[in-house]
């Protein structure tokens, strides 16, 4: 194939990455910004989505299509109660104190991980995807699929903006963001906000798991890519910043697509990964990001 | 009768500014103050007192003019090369170190005036002495083990004050000292301070208008950022634009 | 001097206790504590940023694979002896504690812990994708005979059991010692109220920038010292000892044993050491139980073992 075809298809590839990293990261800005956490166990909410996404497809047996209609639907919601539990259980109980945070979900990390060790296995599965359609471009076929994810994603998106902008739930997430005592001072359950968001956060990772999975398998570290790519979008697109994330995630997407293609995986993460130290160190309020009061 | 020599002044600032996105902080404030001096800092609240002595000591950066300190531009100057030269700050939101003992406190400001403070054991002489020295003249030296968070809020202030000593500084910022003091408490307050004032210059921020006319050699208004006023006692007392500024709604 | 000689007393009864187990222990826990008591100074290194410094930091694991890989390589490539590939090994470390530092500390909380979490894994993935030199996943393994040392007593063997034992004791005592004069020193003071109240301690004419680095570079290095230690004494260098895991181990260890006390690393590594040793033996999902244990901690028990023992009843304890 020659240059040119080969740089679209990785474009394309990129673009398929960027659309499921805009909707992991778009999670886990949410918790970072309204509820000021990190949630290193984010990546584990997609995982969890990615192998309860196997199961349910697996259990309803009748079609592929079928599968994994009720793997888009009850996969998240079951994280979403997983997170719940653990928002309840653990952050609630300290406070939501920034660094016992970071630690409890480091442990929250393990013990999902290792639960999905035990109980799924150490193997990598896949998942049928709902249909086999694929487009003919002049150079190469394309899956059709994942042109739909990029689809998908982009509603998802933006849903969540008009959810953000234009509804009274949205206003209430960025109030307890923007100022969370004099929320509480108006009346805003700040405790049930929180929980809500968390579990937000938790089912977009788990929605974006879900529609990767057919193409990629489920395994049971495959939690951990998406969460330094979506620190990476989070950081360098911003925090509070909804296009900021989606910027981000298209850079990165289509450049980790792009530099995977032509050099290696590693190098593209590596790539990311100091680039997002430094923008930490430089320029701490990302791209689009306002400084935190 | 011979005209006094000329004595060039400790602290100098020319056309300081601060500004907070849109906000004037401090807006092209001229000061001086000669050294042994008492120079009490009044103005209402939101006036930028604490700003300008925040940009003196160094915890704030000025969005313009200069900063000059016994003669040395020290604009640039960061804030703990600022307390080395002998600029000490006593925060207005008591900043003692609630986890450590009072005499903790005080024996970490006395081990940096003891050149570099590597290898001095609490026992040694020298740091032990300067740190009883220090809680002598606050009169905390009984409550030395105490861990700081326990005291009760006046002596946290004086802990302040302490440790601001200990530094042995050449200008001394009192950020309103005796808020939060009782009548007694006050009164020991404003001995301690001309004592102070014996070895060093005082800057002092305050709203109690009894301490500040007690204390004060010459008074410096601030309102929105700008010198309103600066002269001596009786002569602020008079001034009609700072009574109606200040004055005349009763500290 | 009192309260010093008997915390020097203190410390130098733990290290008595260790070595009597050199010849008390048979031989599996003999070696296992042998590997501990290197993870510990590993920990004791991590304390000093974490415990003492108050910085949470996920990025330590880059530091003991400096010193694992610094020692290492330069024994495979460069044909160095122990003795030197030790030293190489304190350079890389407290080189690249230097660089990182400039950087990070321009940050504080959370940022620093992604930063730190950030530059660890830059070197992690360095470390494979340059796999032709470093042996990549798989690593390298040191041959017997690079494993001696010629002394004037005759020669060292660091493959034998006993030697490494009291090798990596002596290590561990060292930094031990180290750590308590750090602490009980004007700068371990100085460290403390950079934690306790940054701010304050700028306006007393301390330098905090300065200090976070110096205390940051001498953790680096001890960290990379026992990275060195590791793969001189047990001969496998490899890429996992620079991923985030060995990063969360240190924290879990210090945090277990009591953040800020000299002597809380190594009680949490031995026992974490143990419980995940004995969990191996009935699952492959082991590291459950760190997870367990981490939120456990968090909630109810964040000042770890000694931690605990020094607020209710032996305030001295350093």
């Amino acid at each position: 194939m020659a240059f040119g075809p080969h740089l679209l298809l990785a474009i394309l590839e990129g673009l398929v990455t960027s659309a499921v990293l805009a909707l992991t990261a778009l999670g886990l800005s949410l918790v970072f910004g309204v509820m000021r956490v990190v949630n290193v166990a984010h990546g584990e909410f997609f995982m969890l989505g990615a192998v309860l996404a196997w199961a349910v497809a697996t259990t309803v047996g009748a079609s592929p299509a079928s599968g994994f209609a009720a793997a888009l639907v009850i996969a998240p919601l079951i994280v979403g109660v997983v997170a719940l539990l653990a928002e309840r259980l653990v952050l609630r109980r300290v406070n939501y104190d920034p660094e016992a945070t970071i630690v409890a979900t480091i442990g929250l990390l393990y013990i999902l991980q290792q639960l999905a060790l035990t109980f799924y296995g150490a193997d990598a599965r896949p998942v049928p995807p709902p249909f086999n359609l694929r487009i003919s471009l002049p150079w190469f076929g394309y899956s059709a699929y994942k042109l739909s994810i990029i689809a998908t994603s982009a509603a998802l998106l933006l849903l969540s903006w008009l959810v953000l902008t234009r509804t009274r739930a949205g206003l209430i997430m960025r109030a307890t963001q923007y100022d969370r005592e004099t929320a509480q001072a108006f009346g805003i359950p700040v405790g049930r906000v929180y929980a809500t968001v968390f579990a937000i956060g938790a089912m977009l990772a788990a929605i974006a798991a879900v529609l990767i999975v057919p193409i990629s398998q489920a395994h049971y570290l495959m939690g951990q890519d998406p969460l330094l790519l979506s620190f990476a979008v989070v950081i360098i697109g911003g925090l509070g910043s909804l296009r900021g994330t989606v910027v981000a995630a298209l850079l990165i997407g289509i450049s980790d697509g792009v530099i995977s293609m032509f050099f290696s995986p590693t190098l593209a993460k590596l790539i990311a990964t100091l680039a997002v130290a430094m923008v930490l160190v430089f320029r701490p309020q990302g791209l689009f990001g306002k400084v935190a009061r | 009768m011979s005209p006094l020599p000329e004595m060039s002044p400790l602290l100098e600032t020319r056309a300081l500014s601060r500004d907070f996105g849109g906000l004037r902080a401090v807006d092209r404030v001229d000061f001086s103050v000669d050294p042994g001096e008492i120079r009490a800092i009044i103005g209402p609240n939101g006036a930028g007192k604490t700003t300008f002595v925040s940009l003196v000591c160094g915890r704030l950066a000025p969005s313009s003019g200069t900063i000059i300190f016994d003669g040395a531009d020290i604009t640039a100057l960061p804030a703990h090369r600022r307390v080395r030269l002998g600029i000490a700050y006593t925060f207005q939101i008591t900043s003692v170190y609630a986890q450590l003992s009072v005499f903790d406190n005080v024996a970490l400001a006395v081990q940096r005036t003891l050149a570099d403070g590597r290898s001095q054991d609490p026992s040694r002489g020298r740091l032990r002495t300067g740190v009883t020295e220090a809680l002598e003249r606050v009169g905390l030296a009984g409550r030395a083990s105490l861990p700081a968070g326990q005291l009760a809020y006046g002596h946290q202030r004086l802990l302040e004050v302490a440790m601001g000593l200990a530094l042995k500084p050449r200008l001394m910022i009192l950020d309103e000292p005796t808020q939060g003091l009782g009548g007694g408490e006050i009164e020991n307050f404003v001995a301690l301070a001309r004592e102070i004032a014996a070895n060093a210059t005082v800057l002092l921020i305050e709203h109690n208008m009894d301490v500040v006319m007690q204390l004060a050699d010459r008074i410096t208004v601030l309102e929105a950022g700008r010198v309103l006023a600066e002269g001596t006692p009786d002569a602020i007392r008079a001034n009609e634009a700072v009574q109606r500024a200040y004055l005349g709604g009763g500290a | 001097m009192k309260a010093g000689a008997r915390l020097y007393a203190l410390h130098g009864a733990v290290i008595a206790v260790l070595l009597a187990l050199n010849f008390l222990l048979p031989a599996y826990h003999h070696g296992l504590m042998a590997r501990i008591l290197v993870l510990a100074t590993f920990a004791m290194g991590y304390n000093l940023t974490f415990g003492y410094g108050g910085l949470l930091s996920l990025g330590h694991a880059m530091f003991f694979a400096a010193g694992l890989y610094g020692a290492g390589l330069s024994i495979q490539h460069l044909g160095f002896g122990v003795p030197e590939a030790f030293l190489a090994a304190l350079a890389c470390g407290a080189l690249l504690a230097l660089v990182v530092g400039v950087l990070a500390l321009r940050t504080t909380g959370v940022a620093f812990m992604i930063v730190t979490l950030m530059f660890s894994q830059a070197v992690h993935l360095a470390i494979i994708y340059f796999s032709a030199f470093t042996g990549g996943d798989q690593g390298l393994m040191l041959r017997p005979q690079q494993r001696r040392v010629e002394t004037v007593l005759g020669t060292l063997n660091l493959t034998d059991p006993n030697t490494r034992y009291l090798v990596a004791l002596a290590l561990f005592t060292v930094v031990l010692f180290l750590m308590l004069a750090l602490v009980r020193s004007g700068f371990g003071r100085v460290l403390v109220a950079i934690r306790e109240n940054e701010e304050r301690t700028r306006m007393l004419g301390y330098d905090t920038f300065s200090g976070r680095l110096a205390a940051l570079v001498v953790s680096g290095t001890v960290c990379a010292a026992a990275g060195a230690a590791y793969g001189i004494l047990f001969g496998y260098v490899g890429a996992n000892f620079a991923s985030v895991q060995y990063s969360i181990l240190p924290l879990l260890w210090v945090l277990l044993g009591g953040a800020a006390t000299t002597l809380g690393p190594l009680f949490g590594t031995v026992f974490m050491y143990y419980v995940v040793d004995i969990a191996s033996g009935y699952t492959s999902a082991y590291m459950l139980v760190v997870g367990v244990v981490l939120i456990l901690l968090v909630l109810f028990f964040r000042k770890g073992l000694l931690g605990t023992v020094r607020e209710r009843w032996l305030r001295w304890l350093p």
